[in-house]
């Protein structure tokens, strides 16, 4: 594999130059940038709110400051509370081309477009520079969401990509999942798999939090139709989704833009801390791929039954379906057919070595699926989180 | 170009999803008195079912923890023979009794299994 060297040391697999509006209102100037330079590798994310968030502020601060971004242009409004300048400046820390454009100092959304793609073209040349290096395993960081799930996907595509994570750990790649309000009843087998008891604890009172945040909200994971599709209980449909986490031991408990100290498998703690606020814990499935991509995540293993289309900004999105009806419906979105298991065309550990030559074709440059279908998704909401305490990291 | 059903006759019927599991996953509908390939094993089908549900790989008893994924899902509630289904009916979750939506932040410390039980 070959990637880009950052000069902060950090390695990635592309080398995408970033348009980020720091509030709505600046959304559609940055549209026009993006769009106007989309052939010069160009990608949209930004900030909706104009109150300050710290989850925000840091989230954007990790996702451009990503191995997989070369570079980054910031439109701002000029009067939201979006910290535009601690944001240049940890950008501008990581060796990163980066201008910012207020577009009431600019003089509107005309000359702002035009500054704007002007800096764009000149940044592409400036990227072309970036030095390539061997990208190893060990570089690699890993994360894997499920979505638009069905009966299928804990019976075939979540497994294959739970033996997957446990072939690149084995490499000494970073593995990370997620969701642990789709954990309620894995806790005791995860903390059995925790490298110390003290994270062990971590990962059971995480999943005891995400219990009583849904049910604050009101909206439990086990719906009729899962037992319809023959699941019987909670841990069963949560161990559906605890299949993509593979039979390793678990080296630690992050949350969300944290970042993975050593290399291993993490879960991450995605349900906001304290009292219940802002809503559901992730209003989509993008929202846990930027998450993930926010603690590093180069590549995003993203399963599926019913059929979900969604790529994302900044990382690569591979599609395992695990339904071979869903499959060969919508065949043009999906990277790997787990379904095969399913129809005894491929064994379960096949699907897995599948999975990984995949990861490491597009870790080499290959566009995935969602990626050459111009996928880009993005979002990122409110949120409020501590930081993790000591027990929930391995030492570096 | 063979039939549907020739077609059918050829896929895996059920999936060992880990040794140390008691129940299997049926991957195409199953039919009561078939007998099947299971990881190289002859398995009676002794309900008719879909895919996804479960079937017993062996005689389970009431009160038995119910293993898939090589994990705990629940424990049965009754007895079943290898090759019937095990589903609502026979097997309740370890967890449910103390997490619904109605019964407030009841998802406690003290429902949850010890770790030695769950392993």
């Amino acid at each position: 594999m070959n990637g880009y060297l950052r000069q902060d040391g950090r390695k990635g697999i592309r080398n995408v130059l970033l348009v980020a509006y720091l509030v709505e209102c600046a959304h559609h100037v940055s549209r026009e940038i993006a769009v106007q330079t989309r052939d010069q590798d160009v990608q949209l994310i930004g900030f909706s709110g104009c109150y300050p968030n710290a989850y925000a502020q840091g989230l954007m601060e990790r996702l451009c400051t990503h191995p997989n971004v070369g570079g980054v242009l910031l439109v701002s409004l000029g009067c939201e509370g979006f910290n535009r300048h601690r944001l240049a400046e940890s950008i501008r820390e990581s060796g990163r081309p980066v201008q910012t454009l207020v577009i009431q100092e600019r003089g509107g959304t005309r000359k702002t477009i035009q500054e704007g793609t002007d800096w764009i073209r000149a940044a592409r040349t400036e990227l072309e520079g970036v030095p390539r290096t061997p990208f190893d395993w060990s570089d690699l960081i890993v994360g894997t969401v499920c979505g638009g799930s069905d009966g299928t996907s804990g019976i075939s595509a979540n497994p294959a990509v739970g033996g997957a994570f446990d072939i690149m750990v084995g490499r000494g790649s970073t593995c990370i999942f997620e969701e642990t309000g789709e954990l309620i009843g894995c806790e005791a087998h995860m903390a059995g798999r925790a490298i110390t008891p003290q994270l062990g604890q971590a990962l059971v009172e995480s999943v005891h939090k995400a219990a009583r945040y849904y049910t604050t909200m009101g909206h439990g994971s086990f719906a009729p139709g899962n037992a319809d599709g023959g699941l019987t209980t909670q841990e069963e449909k949560s161990l559906g989704a605890y299949a993509k986490s593979g039979f390793g031991p678990i080296h630690g408990l992050i949350r969300p833009g944290e970042t993975t100290p050593a290399p291993g498998l993490y879960l991450m703690d995605v349900v906001p801390d304290g009292e219940v606020r802002f809503g559901f814990p992730n209003i989509n499935d993008t929202s846990e791929n930027i998450e993930m991509i926010a603690s590093g995540a180069h590549l995003i293993l993203f399963t599926t039954g019913r059929g979900s289309v969604v790529g994302s900004a900044i990382s690569p999105v591979i599609k395992v379906c695990g339904n071979p009806e869903t499959y060969r419906r919508m065949q043009d979105d999906m990277d790997v057919n787990a379904g095969a298991i399913l129809e005894g065309t491929a064994t379960l550990p096949q699907v897995s070595a599948q999975i990984v030559d995949l990861v490491e074709a597009v870790a080499s440059g290959a566009q995935s699926a969602s990626e050459s279908l111009g996928h880009q998704e993005f979002v990122l909401t409110y949120k409020t989180f501590e930081a993790s305490g000591p027990a929930c990291l391995p030492l570096a | 170009m063979q039939s549907e059903a020739a077609q059918l006759a050829h896929m895996h019927a059920v999936l060992l999803l880990h040794p140390d599991d008691n129940v299997v996953v049926v991957c195409r509908a199953v039919t009561a008195g078939e007998t099947v390939d299971m990881a190289g094993v002859p398995l009676l089908v002794r309900t008719s079912v879909g895919v996804g549900h479960k079937l017993a790989r062996q005689a389970l008893k009431a009160g038995d923890r119910v293993r898939r994924y090589g994990a705990p899902i629940g424990s049965m509630t009754q007895d079943a023979a290898a090759g019937e289904h095990v589903h609502l009916h026979n097997l309740q979750s370890d967890y449910l009794h103390t997490y619904t939506l109605d019964s407030g932040n009841a998802f406690v410390a003290e429902a949850t299994p010890t770790g030695e039980d769950h392993l």
